[in-house]
Order: C-alpha cells, then sequence, then structure tokens
C-alpha cells in the first residue's frame, strides 16, 4: 500500500509516495532483508575464506584477508547506522539555550535528563521505541534485540540542534509510521552491533530504549 | 451593579515558530479578546503560507497537525517540513 498522505498522515509523505507505509510488519520484513543482505555480502567471503584454508593451508594468509573484509562490511554497515546519531562538530548555536527550553517542555523530567546527557530523546511509540536525535532517529524494535537507523532531518540552514530535535519530535508524534516512512533507513540489525559503534553517551541512551523496549 | 470578580485570567494562548532564534512568539490571545484572535488567525495563516506546519500537542506522545488556528489550544508550533537525510 503507497504512502497514505490523507487528513492526520505527514504531509511529507507526499514526497516519498511511492514508499509503502511502515507499519509492524513492514519493519519485520525489512528486518529480515537487511539481515538476508548482510549474509550475502559476508558469506561467501567466510565460506571462501575456509575453502581455501582447507585446501591449500599455505593460503592461510589470503583466507585471514578475505575474513578481515567480510566482517570490515558487517562493521561499516553498523557505523553506518550509528553516524545517524552522531553529532556534527561545531561550535555550540547562540540560539541553543532557547531551543532547548522549547524542547524540554515538550517531554517530561526523565527524558529531559537522558537528552541533557545524550543529546538524544526517548520517546515510546507504537512501532518501538524511539531515540530522536537532531538528523536522525533510531528505532529499538520490541524485544529491544533489533535496531532500525532513519537518517531524517530539516533541511534547514542555522537552525540550532535541539529545534531539528523538537522537529523531529513533533513529526514523529504526528504520525509515527509516516515518519518511519520519510525518513531513509541506513541500517537495520542487532543492537548490539550498532551499539559497539556508536560514541558512549548515545550507547547510555540506546541501553536505556532497549530497556524500555523489554519491559513493555 | 458591579461585575463579578474573574475567578481566573483567561490563559494566554501562544503560536511560535521554530527558526534560527530558538524559537519566536508569532502571536499571543486569550479566549475573550476576538481582536487578538483575528490577528493570531491572521498569523497563522501567513506562517503556513510561508511553508510551515501547525501542530499542538493532543496528549501524552501524541501531536496534531492542524490548517486552522485551534483557539482554545494554549500552544501552537509551527515547524518546517522533515525530508529523509
Amino acid at each position: 500500500m503507497p504512502a497514505d498522505t490523507s487528513a492526520g498522515g505527514l504531509p511529507e509523505l507526499a514526497a516519498v509516495y511511492w514508499r509503502p507505509r511502515a507499519s509492524n510488519r513492514t519493519l519485520t520484513h525489512t528486518g529480515r532483508l537487511w539481515t538476508l543482505s548482510t549474509a550475502a555480502h559476508t558469506v561467501p567471503f567466510v565460506v571462501a575464506a575456509g575453502v581455501l584454508a582447507w585446501l591449500k593451508p599455505v593460503l592461510a594468509p589470503i583466507s585471514l584477508v578475505l575474513l578481515v573484509h567480510a566482517w570490515a562490511i558487517l562493521e561499516l554497515y553498523a557505523a553506518r547506522g550509528a553516524n545517524v546519531v552522531r553529532r556534527p562538530l561545531r561550535g555550540e548555536h547562540r540560539a541553543e539555550p532557547v531551543a532547548l527550553g522549547l524542547l524540554g517542555d515538550l517531554v517530561d523530567r526523565g527524558v529531559r535528563d537522558l537528552h541533557a546527557r545524550t543529546r538524544l530523546v526517548l520517546e515510546r511509540g507504537r512501532l518501538g521505541t524511539w531515540l530522536v536525535g537532531e538528523r536522525g532517529a533510531l528505532l529499538v524494535r520490541p524485544g529491544g534485540r533489533r535496531v532500525h537507523c532513519y537518517c531524517v532531518k530539516v533541511p534547514e540552514p542555522d537552525l540550532p540542534p535541539s529545534d531539528r530535535t523538537a522537529h523531529l519530535l513533533l513529526a514523529l508524534r504526528t504520525d509515527e509510521a509516516g515518519f518511519a516512512t520519510v525518513a531513509n533507513l541506513a541500517f537495520s540489525g542487532a543492537t548490539w552491533r550498532l551499539r559497539r559503534r556508536l560514541p558512549a553517551p548515545a550507547r547510555q541512551a540506546l541501553e536505556a530504549a532497549a530497556q524500555r523496549t523489554r519491559s513493555v | 451593579m458591579e461585575p463579578a470578580p474573574r475567578l481566573q485570567e483567561a490563559q494566554v494562548s501562544r503560536l511560535v515558530r521554530m527558526d534560527q532564534t530558538g524559537h519566536t512568539t508569532v502571536a499571543e490571545w486569550t479566549a475573550d479578546d476576538p481582536s487578538a484572535i483575528e490577528v493570531a488567525i491572521a498569523a497563522f495563516r501567513a506562517e503556513l503560507d510561508q511553508g510551515y506546519f501547525a501542530v499542538v500537542s493532543a496528549g501524552e506522545g501524541q501531536a496534531e497537525q492542524v490548517r486552522d488556528l485551534p483557539v482554545d489550544a494554549s500552544l501552537v508550533i509551527l515547524r518546517r517540513p522533515i525530508a529523509g537525510g
């Protein structure tokens, strides 16, 4: 079913009309496709490494290179996912304190505290638990074992970081499935794979989201 | 006869735009001030014409996009469109 742009849906869906509207079913399906795709990218290298070492033990160094290559593919994908919540290197925006005040008004105290430590806003949704940053969001699926990483942003120059986060949070609250449809999926995989690539504060937030998801 | 004292001041509602300054209050009104409401409605329409979307809180973790100014809402927030990165 194409993305629904009717009343109640995000107007931004009109820009991605060809995408099926996200749902629990489509997210589970997407997760499986990512797992298959990851296996298709890595298993051939692992098999080739094993076959080479078995046929000619002298080729073991080449097998090792193949294994490193397979491992690098896994890590690169996870790093791509982690990048969606990585903060760009820049100085503090002059209007950040004002924007932070508005964002603080939108969330409760526990979420405010987590944001102060991690710069990510935790938001419980129907599809899972979200962590919203200034240029992307993580969706920890029920059970906490799989995470989807989305690239999504406000294409406006010079907005303070907390304003960017508030934009995404309000869009998410307006239409969660629409938000997951509009956003570009950068990575879907095991939570532990992503955790290793995240900066320490974001790891804290991911752990909090996974715990929240498991407790539902 | 003196008018009955008002038990409570009318609540001030705000139309806020998220922008480069953090946020800007575009309009303020109270339910008992028709002229302020008119000004707020005009400002609201002008912002929508500029490409902003208006959102009001609809309970915990929920928000609703509105196309007409909800006069009884305490806070209406104007946001820019989002896009996949």
